[in-house]
């Protein structure tokens, strides 16, 4: 086991000992397919959540995106990306977002197209930044060219609940509470649906999963 | 042939290994009775109250090595056992009673600072400190820090559940290993004993209250909070409770009427914990607390210790007072 073999898992054992990150497969089950997952975004520890709720052996080829600029600025986070995660870095040409946002640009998704074609699963937040309001914000279109180049590629939706109380925006230490990750039914882009409906749908596939207030 | 030696003629941990080996026996029983069971009747497993038994079990299981670890490893391994029992706990409490933005300060600091105090506290015995530094020196401190964020809204409604959880999960599940480190003058390492003890009889306590509930089919004295609680169903769990620990007696520095008594104390406390813990759940608005419903995964862990950290203080306490009378 490499050293980046065992910061990653050192990281999941972490996040869930915080967060629980338990994985609940109600619409499809955990399977070695190539994947697009596209969630919520309300923390930076939205991947993190996300991979450590994935079952072990589906981990090394389930990749994020990180922004190049940002995330290469210093050895220890080019490091962290490139060897424990295997993040596929986008440039933000134009000022959009944060990490993981993708640009209305064809040209910012070349990496995940190249990643996709190399037979990787993607875990996308197609909001481009986070929102802080509980509801996801209107789905940038680099979804909808993915879906409609990848046609053979499911799309999972997922709603990750509870994250913003574990580390509000601004704070550095996380709080343990307990978190879920709900992956729900794969999607497909129909034929001649429309960019904008069909990034409704995207949306409010990924709302529908988001569990009942108690 | 069998020689049947003398329990009490054996080194105390010649004794401890014949207890788990009792424990495990017992356990290794009940799973074999309840697969048979199942098998015979050919149940498959969707069904829940099978699989709820299997889960019971499982939890048996955990609990039961959980503690053997605990004990082989020694007081350091049992400090950290519960404390890491303390974190999960603490974690589902605070799950479910929702905080504001304001108070990550006073969480960070109940989770990362007092948590882990407590427990350094228990391990080095200093049992002086040990009671008086979360009702005293945090009481004072977790308000301090939820006031310095500046947040005026509700501000006693927060504190109290944060405040609450503390005082359960961590400073009430504590007293569990504390008992470990309990040094008796006649006795030397007899603490794996009264924590066996404990976790047994409040065990009882809660299984007897629950078949005399269905049994009496009494009127519920809160139904609001918990339909199966009554008078006479709690009495009938601690005499349970009571018997048990005077069968006991041996295991423990007590004589059997001591025993007797501080099992009633010990297992009427834990099924008033648990009272009170359903009706913290219905405040929570967790209603169905199957696996369904558990929407944040908060299913299990509280359940299963609440009593115990409503019991182990008390129990606790009744000891050390009774021993400064008596030792």
């Amino acid at each position: 086991m490499s050293l980046a073999d065992a910061a990653g898992t050192l990281l999941a054992l972490i996040a869930r000992l915080i967060t629980g990150a338990q994985g609940h497969w109600k619409g499809c089950p955990p399977m070695a397919e190539q994947r697009i997952y596209f969630a919520n975004h309300q923390s930076h520890l939205d991947w993190v959540l996300i991979w450590a709720a994935l079952p072990h052996d589906l981990r090394a080829s389930t990749r994020p995106i990180a922004a190049r600029d940002y995330w290469t600025s210093s050895r220890f986070k080019q490091w962290l990306t490139s060897e424990v995660f295997r993040a596929v870095y986008v440039s933000r040409t134009r000022a959009q977002g944060s990490t993981g946002s993708v640009t209305d640009d064809q040209d910012p998704l070349e990496p995940l197209v190249d990643a996709l074609q190399g037979g990787d699963s993607l875990v996308i937040f197609p909001e481009g930044t986070r929102s802080l309001k509980g509801e996801p914000v209107p789905f940038k279109s680099g979804l909808y060219h993915l879906a409609q180049q990848f046609p053979g590629v499911r799309l999972v939706p997922t709603w990750i609940d509870n994250v913003q109380r574990v580390m509000p925006k601004g704070e550095v230490v996380p709080v343990p509470i307990l978190c879920t990750v709900t992956f729900g039914a794969p999607l497909a882009l129909q034929d001649g649906e429309d960019k904008r409906a069909f990034l409704d749908r995207a949306r409010a596939a990924v709302l529908a999963l988001r569990p009942p207030a108690p | 042939m069998m020689v049947w030696v003398d329990p009490r003629q054996m080194g105390v941990d010649q004794q401890v290994g014949l207890l788990f080996v009792l424990l495990f026996g017992v356990l290794l029983l009940a799973t074999a009775a309840v697969t048979l069971l199942a098998l015979r009747r050919g149940t498959d497993s969707a069904d829940p109250r099978h699989a709820r038994l299997l889960g019971d079990l499982r939890d048996l299981w955990v609990g039961a090595l959980v503690f053997w670890v605990a004990w082989v490893s020694g007081p350091v391994g049992a400090t950290l056992a519960f404390g890491i029992f303390s974190f999960l706990a603490l974690r589902e409490f605070i799950t479910l009673a929702p905080t504001r933005r304001s108070d990550h300060r006073s969480l960070i600091l109940a989770f990362f600072v007092v948590l882990p105090l407590q427990y350094v506290l228990v391990g080095s015995r200093s049992f002086d400190l040990f009671t008086v530094f979360i009702p005293v020196y945090v009481f004072l401190a977790i308000p301090v820090i939820s006031a310095l964020a500046g947040d005026p809204e509700r501000f006693l409604e927060r504190n109290a559940k944060i405040q609450w959880g503390i005082t359960v999960c961590v400073y009430g599940l504590s007293h569990a290993p504390a008992l470990l480190l309990l040094e008796f003058r006649r006795d030397e390492g007899r603490g794996a004993f009264l924590v066996f003890f404990l976790v047994v009889v409040v065990a009882a306590a809660q299984i007897a209250q629950e078949l005399m509930s269905r049994w009496l089919r009494r009127r519920p004295v809160a139904r609001h909070i918990d339909r199966s609680f009554s008078v006479r169903a709690w009495l009938a769990g601690a005499l349970a409770a009571a018997g048990l620990g005077a069968l006991l007696f041996w295991i423990t520095p007590f004589e059997a009427p001591q025993a007797l008594a501080m099992a009633f104390i010990a297992g009427g406390a834990g099924t008033l914990g648990e009272f009170v813990m359903k009706a913290l759940k219905k405040d929570a608005g967790v209603r169905f607390w199957g696996n369904r419903a558990s929407i944040t995964g908060a299913v299990g862990l509280l359940d299963r210790v609440a009593p115990l950290c409503f019991a182990a203080p008390v129990f606790f306490h009744s000891v050390r007072w009774f021993f400064q009378f008596s030792g």
